[in-house]
This record gives structure tokens, sequence and C-alpha cells, in this order.
């Protein structure tokens, strides 16, 4: 399942998933609600409740629902701007998220940062960047405030293929190595950016192996399959807390949709779209999974779809009624104004 | 239409493509069922946000056996929209052209330069900007085009478009993103002879890039004792966009304007564009070239000569005034052309200076309006301390001091950073109104 790529052997035995069924049954049910969320998002863009970028997670739900199998107590997320999927992992409320969709008040970001840049300090997450790259620097900082304060946590780094190719994102790799730093660095690779594919972009496509000038292990993970991810995001946690540093974690994914709401999409064909959806689909693929372990029946997991989209209904119609910022709110949150 | 009647479909399943001027997208089922209509034929146009698209019927779900499916076919007009009414297209995202998204601009105070009777050819900016890159690399073989997404999507905003098919790989070439690194590279190039025009997506990525944009390819002219050239040229959209935030919409006329080595240029419409564009790929230092995403669809006038240039370093007068100078570059200019045509009705003569060109900045242009007004309004979209409005007072102040009947009055964004909410972000950008209202208070009405 996880293949390693590092020139520093580190044997890590990646266990033959045998999940409970409450933790399948919970996998089953957010990724369903990223999805519908993701849907009914690009639906109110459409309508121009949303305004901006909007880049939908749709495709990519396996890898934000796996990995929090990973996470323990306190420990730090950060990503880019494709992150509605990894804020409802996190168990944020879907009504916040919505609500900095359609730009309100009530939005997780108080309605200033919008799709791209959305926080939670209490679930531990730290954005949401709109500058491809900077979540890897930011996320390797976290990990010094860990290590620096020697209290365990791990810091959780997403980025894209094409952030891979970023400059600091190599001083970064170097920096977590030499100083042992408590990170995770999962390469979410949906194979393209923008329209530029991976082929295109990268002299080493296997990004996985990106860490091994650095002395950084890597493996390749399918990106499609929950309970890999989970797996290996275990293996990598367990890794980066016991004081080994780094690793990094190349989920193989795909994104359905447009990279954001006004791509058209020619650089790839119907064809290699559908085919993903149809053979590959994360979603489908666990509940084959649950129905085959008999952990649930078909009206099961559509009960589940119900219970989520009724989630969504509520969180989308509150994100259309819930008032638009304070005008004085303009000018609040440029400075603190308290010394601690 | 992705589905025809008598379809089964589930819930997430694509019903349906649609394209809207500001986004292409599958519209998915909400539900499940049999399709039992078709409410809208394959290729439809200009269908209404909200209208149903189709009508599923016998739905799995208890709570609705027949629910409409909506789709989003054209987007409401935001608020706060540019004075063209172009949407955002994407580096987030990477937008096309929506070839419907060409609006009329409406660019006064003709060239002098120009023979009577030339032929006038109604040019978007976007294609201006690419016209000039076309000429240039047709009359130099040491120009070339280096970006994201500048080749085989045709840029980000389409203003490449077609240039790969003309000049092939070797000539217009996709980088990764990496913009401290192809930055550096094209300086490099330049250092080397060649002639460079390096895409930036977006001018707030540049930010990764700045380092090489100042320290190398704007101070090693005169490090070197004046051997080393770069001849070079970055360029693209600058500014706000549409609620994209505030790390895509800065302003960073101000930031470039004040290194000496770089020339930095603004310009507003597609005539200026070209002819500056084409001035800047020739000219012997580096260029800044500052462009705006939010008028690349707008349609002006540009001469139908064979060589059109503008000189870089001259500001524009584009309406003439008695009452009181507005001083603009970029998409700025047209809203205080805008502001200016509500003045008038009012009894207030405005007189419109466009710099175009920020370093060398044209202030004899500027001070002898002033002197003829005696009232002074600078508009800009970036942040007003230490920026574009404060150099330009403090320009006038010094040469034209006693002319002065009013202390000038800058217009700008709001000293916060950009935010997405539409109503804050309309009160925090500079506005028509704004500037009528800066314009009257300096004239005391
Ligand atoms: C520094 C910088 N350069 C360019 C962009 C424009 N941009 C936004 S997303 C993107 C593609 C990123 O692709 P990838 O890292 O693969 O992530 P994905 O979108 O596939 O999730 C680009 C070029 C940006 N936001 N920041
Ligand atoms: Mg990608």
């Amino acid at each position: 399942m996880a293949r390693q790529s590092a020139s520093k052997p580190k044997a890590v035995a990646i266990s033959p998933a045998h999940p409970d069924k409450a933790a399948l049954l919970d996998f089953c049910r957010s990724m369903l609600l990223i999805r519908r969320f993701e849907e009914r998002a690009g639906q109110l863009y459409g309508m121009g409740l949303i305004g901006g970028f909007c880049h939908l997670y749709i495709g990519q739900e396996a890898i934000a629902v796996g990995m929090q199998a990973a996470k323990g107590d306190g420990d730090q997320v950060i990503t880019g701007y494709r992150e509605h999927g990894h804020m409802l992992a996190a168990g944020m409320d879907p009504k916040g998220v919505m609500a900095e969709l359609t730009g309100r008040a009530a939005g997780v970001s108080r309605g200033k940062g919008g799709s791209m840049h959305m926080f939670s300090t209490a679930a531990g997450f730290y954005g949401g960047h709109g500058i491809v790259g900077a979540q890897v620097s930011l996320g390797t900082g976290l990990a010094l405030a860990n290590r620096y304060r020697d209290d365990g946590k791990v810091a959780f780094v997403y980025f894209g293929d094409g952030a891979a190719n970023q400059g600091q994102v190599y001083e970064s790799f170097n920096m977590a190595e030499l100083w042992s730093l408590p990170v995770v660095y999962v390469i979410e690779n949906n194979q393209y950016a923008m329209g530029t594919s991976v082929e295109r972009s990268s002299s080493e496509t296997h990004l996985h192996k990106r860490g091994i000038s650095f002395n950084i292990p890597g493996a390749e993970v399918d990106g499609m399959d929950v309970v890999a991810v989970r797996e290996a995001g275990k293996m990598a946690a367990e890794h980066a807390r016991s004081g080994k540093g780094p690793f990094i974690l190349e989920m193989k994914t795909y994104r359905y949709r447009g990279h954001s709401m006004s791509d058209p999409g020619k650089y790839r064909t119907r064809e290699e779209i559908d085919a993903v959806r149809k053979t590959r689909d994360p979603i489908e693929h666990l509940q084959e999974r649950l129905e085959t372990l008999d952990f649930a029946d078909e009206a099961q997991i559509k009960a589940i779809d119900a219970e989520v989209k009724a989630i969504v209904a509520d969180a989308a119609e509150f994100a259309r009624t819930t008032p638009e910022p304070n005008p004085a709110e303009l000018y609040t949150d440029v400075y603190l104004e308290t010394v601690p | 239409m992705v589905i025809k009647v008598g379809d089964t479909v589930k819930s997430g399943d694509v019903i349906a493509e649609i394209e809207t001027d500001k986004a292409t997208m599958e519209v998915e089922a909400v539900d499940e069922g049999v399709v039992e209509a078709l409410l809208v034929a394959e290729g439809a146009e200009g269908v209404a946000v909200n209208a149903p698209i189709a009508r599923l019927s016998g739905g799995g779900t208890a709570s609705t056996p027949q629910s409409p499916v909506s789709g989003p076919a054209t987007i409401a007009p935001q608020m706060g929209e540019p004075e063209n009414g172009i949407a955002p297209l994407s580096p987030g995202g990477g937008g096309p052209a929506p070839a419907n998204a060409v609006m009329k601009g409406a660019s006064q105070g003709a060239d002098a330069e120009l023979p009577a009777g030339t032929e006038m050819i109604k040019t978007t900016v976007r294609d201006a900007l690419r016209d000039a890159m076309a000429e240039e690399m047709r009359r130099d073989a040491d120009v070339f085009l280096m970006g994201e997404e500048v080749a085989q999507y045709q840029g980000a905003y389409k203003v490449s478009r077609d240039l790969l098919a003309e000049f092939g790989e070797r000539r217009v070439i996709d980088t990764p993103i990496t913009e401290h690194g192809f930055a550096g590279l094209g300086v490099g190039a330049a250092m080397a002879g060649l002639k460079p025009i390096v895409e930036f997506m977006t001018f707030n990525f540049a930010m990764q890039a700045i380092d090489h944009i100042i320290n190398s390819a704007a101070k090693t002219l005169y490090m070197s004792g004046g051997q080393i050239r770069s001849s070079i040229v970055f360029r693209g959209p600058n500014g706000a966009a549409s609620r994209v935030g505030a790390q895509h919409s800065q302003d960073y006329a101000a930031w470039y304007a004040s290194v000496p080595g770089l020339k930095v240029v603004a310009p507003y419409d597609a005539a200026d564009a070209k002819g500056l564009l084409k001035s800047a790929i020739r000219d012997p230092n580096p260029v800044v070239f500052l462009e705006h995403e939010m008028v690349y669809g707008t349609e002006f006038d540009v001469p139908d000569v064979a060589d059109w240039l503008v000189p870089i370093g001259k500001a524009k007068v584009r309406r003439v005034g008695l009452h009181v100078t507005l001083v603009a570059y970029s998409r700025m200019v047209g809203f205080a052309l805008q502001a200016a045509d509500a003045l008038a009705v009012e009894g207030i003569e405005t007189e419109v200076v466009d710099l175009r060109t920020l370093r060398p900045l044209d202030h004899d242009t500027v001070v002898r309006s002033v002197m003829k007004t005696n009232r002074l309004v600078t508009i800009e979209e970036g942040w007003g301390p230490m920026g574009v409005g404060a150099e330009i007072a403090a320009r006038v102040v010094d040469q034209a001091f006693d002319y002065l009947d009013a202390p000038p009055v800058r217009v700008c964004q709001e000293d916060v950073p950009l935010p997405y909410a539409a109503n804050l972000e309309v009160l925090s950008l500079p506005s028509v109104a704004k500037i009528v209202a800066a314009a009257k208070a300096v004239c005391y009405r």
C-alpha cells in the first residue's frame, strides 16, 4: 500500500488495516458530508452567493478524512486554498464554513477571509492560505513550536503537486530534517496544478521521493482509499511524534472539478475524469467495503446520505440568510490593541 | 446536458455542464431519481439563475419525491462590480476569457502624435497586450515569454492566447509554480542578452520573486559600473480583482515605483497597453508592467498603424478641465473619467491626468495641470500611506505650492487588508462616488 522511498531506510511496517465498524461508518459520513457540502458550494457560487475564487475538494475526500485518525489532541493542520474539506473533516461547523463562503458575519473568519482564508484556533486549523507553497514553511514553523515546547504535538502540512515545486518547500524540508521537527508533509497529488500536469512541471514525478536528498523518508499512498490513508497517516505521525523528524506522504488522488469555478478544463478529457469517477471514487470504494464487510447495507448508507444532505441544506440556508458583517468590522483585526 | 429523459441519476452525478460569464462548471444532481423531463434545451443560452433545468421523479429519498434541480446559469451581478462589469477569472483559478465579456470602454483625449485620419480598431486590453507581445516577438528573435500557464492554457487570463501556436515551445514557455526561481532565470537570461517577458499570474505572486526584481534586475547595472544589463519585462495583473480576498488583491505600484533602476508602467486603455508594452519590451532596462484584470475585457480604440509605440515616462491628459485635477493610473483612470462626467453635471469642470508611467513619473504634466486648476485629487487602488498619491502631493507642494487653493486629497484603499465580504469590499476600495466627493471637497462644494 505504501511504498518507501527514502535513502535512509526507516523500517515502518504498515499493518493490514482491520478497522472497526464505527470508524468506517464515521469515515463514510464525513466523506459524504464533504462531497455534498462542496456540491452545494458550487451551486451557491453559480447563483452568485459566493464570489471570487472557490476551489472544491470533490474527489479528494479520503485524504482529509483518513488523516483525521492519525491526528492527536492538539495536533495542528495547515493547508492551501482548497481547504473546505479539511475543516469539515476536523469537525468544524458546516454553517460557519458555508457562511464564510457567502461572506457573512457568522463565517469562521467573520466574512473577512472568504473561501481561501479560513482558520480555527479551536480546531487547531491554521488555514487556508492563498499563496501556493506558503503553508509548507508556516507548517514547519508550527512543528518548530512543538519541538521548542517539547509538547508531543505533530503538525500536518498539506500541499499540492504544483506547490511541491516551490523553493520554500525544500528550504523547509532541510530544516525540518536537520532539527528533527515533528511534521508530516502530505502532498495531495491530484495530478494537476491548474492546467499543468505533474509530468509537464516536475523532473521527478514521484513526489514522495522529493525528500531523499534531505534524508526524509516518504511513501506513496492510494489517496482514494480512506483506510490506506489512515494507516499511512498513523505510521507517519508516529514517526514524527517519536522524535524521528519529518515524513512525506504522497497521496495519489484526483480532482473531479475544475481548478476553481472558472476553469474550462481543456487540459484533460471528460473520459479521463469519468474513468476516475467510475473506478476509483473514494466514497463508492468505501461504501462497497462497508457492504462487503456487512457493516452497512444500501439503506443504511442512504440514511447517512440523507442526514448529511439535511445538514448541508441547513448550512446553505443559514449562509444565505445570516447577515453581512457590520461595516465597522472593516477596521477591526488589523492590530491587536492590548499587550498581554 | 449530460443526461436525457429516462436516465437514472444519483446524488452527485453530473447532470449538466454550464458556462457563465464567470464560471465553467458542472451541476450535480442533489437527489436521485429518473429524469422525467428536461426543462432546458441542450446549448440553451441566457438561462436565468435558479431556473429549473430538469425534473426528477421517483426519488429514492422519502423527503423529496419530486425535486426540481436548479442549475446556476447566469451569474447575478456582484456588488462592487467594475465599471466594465467583467467578473473575475481566476488565478486562484485561471479563467478563460469569456467571449461575452467584451465591454466598451471610453478613453478620451486622443494622442496628439497620431496623424489625422488614422483608422482605429476596437480591441480589448487583453488582445492589445497579446498583439504587442506578438509584434515584438516577430521583430526580435531574442524576445520570449515565460510564466505559469502562458503556453498550453493560453494564459490564466488568456492574455497569451495563440502565442504558443505562432512561436512554439522554445519561445512561449510554461513554468512550474516557482516564481522566485523563474524570475531569477529570466534576469539571468537577460544578463546574457536575451529579452524575456516574465508573466506573473498576478502580481500578488511576484512577491515570491521580488528579490530578483529588485536586487538582481534593478540594481545590477549600477553595481557593475554599467556592464551588466537586464532588458526584461515583468508583467501581469495588479490590484484588486473581485472578492478574491486580501492575499490576491494588492496594488504594488508604490512598491516598485520607489525603486531606482526599475521603470514602472501602469496603462489604462488598450492603445496605451499595446504601445507601452512594445516600448517596455524594447527598453534596455527592467520594466515592471502593471495590468489590471478588471479591464482586460474592455474594448477601446487602438490606432491601426504599423508600429504603435507609446513612450514610457509621459502622462496623458485624458480630459481637459478648469476646476480640479484628478490624477490616476490603471483602472482608476476609468473611475476618474466617470467621476468627471458626474461632476460636469454639477458644473465642476475636471481635468483628468492618466499617469501611464509611474517611474519615471511625468511630474511636469501634473504640476502644469494643478497650476491651472489649483486643486488636486489623486486616486490609487493601493493603500494611501507612503503611496503614489503621497508622492504626487509632495511634488505638487514642492513645485506649485502657491497655486494650491486647497490641500490635496488622496482617494485610495482603506488602510486595511482587503476584506472578502461583499459589503466590506465595497467600503474598502476607491469608487466613483468617493472620487466625486473628494473633488467636491477640494472645490469646497
Ligand atoms: C505563489 C503563487 N503562484 C501562483 C498562484 C496561482 N495558483 C493558485 S492554485 C495554483 C495551482 C496549484 O496547484 P497544486 O499545488 O497542484 O494544488 P491543487 O490546486 O491541485 O490543489 C496556482 C498556479 C498562487 N496562488 N500563488
Ligand atoms: Mg494539484
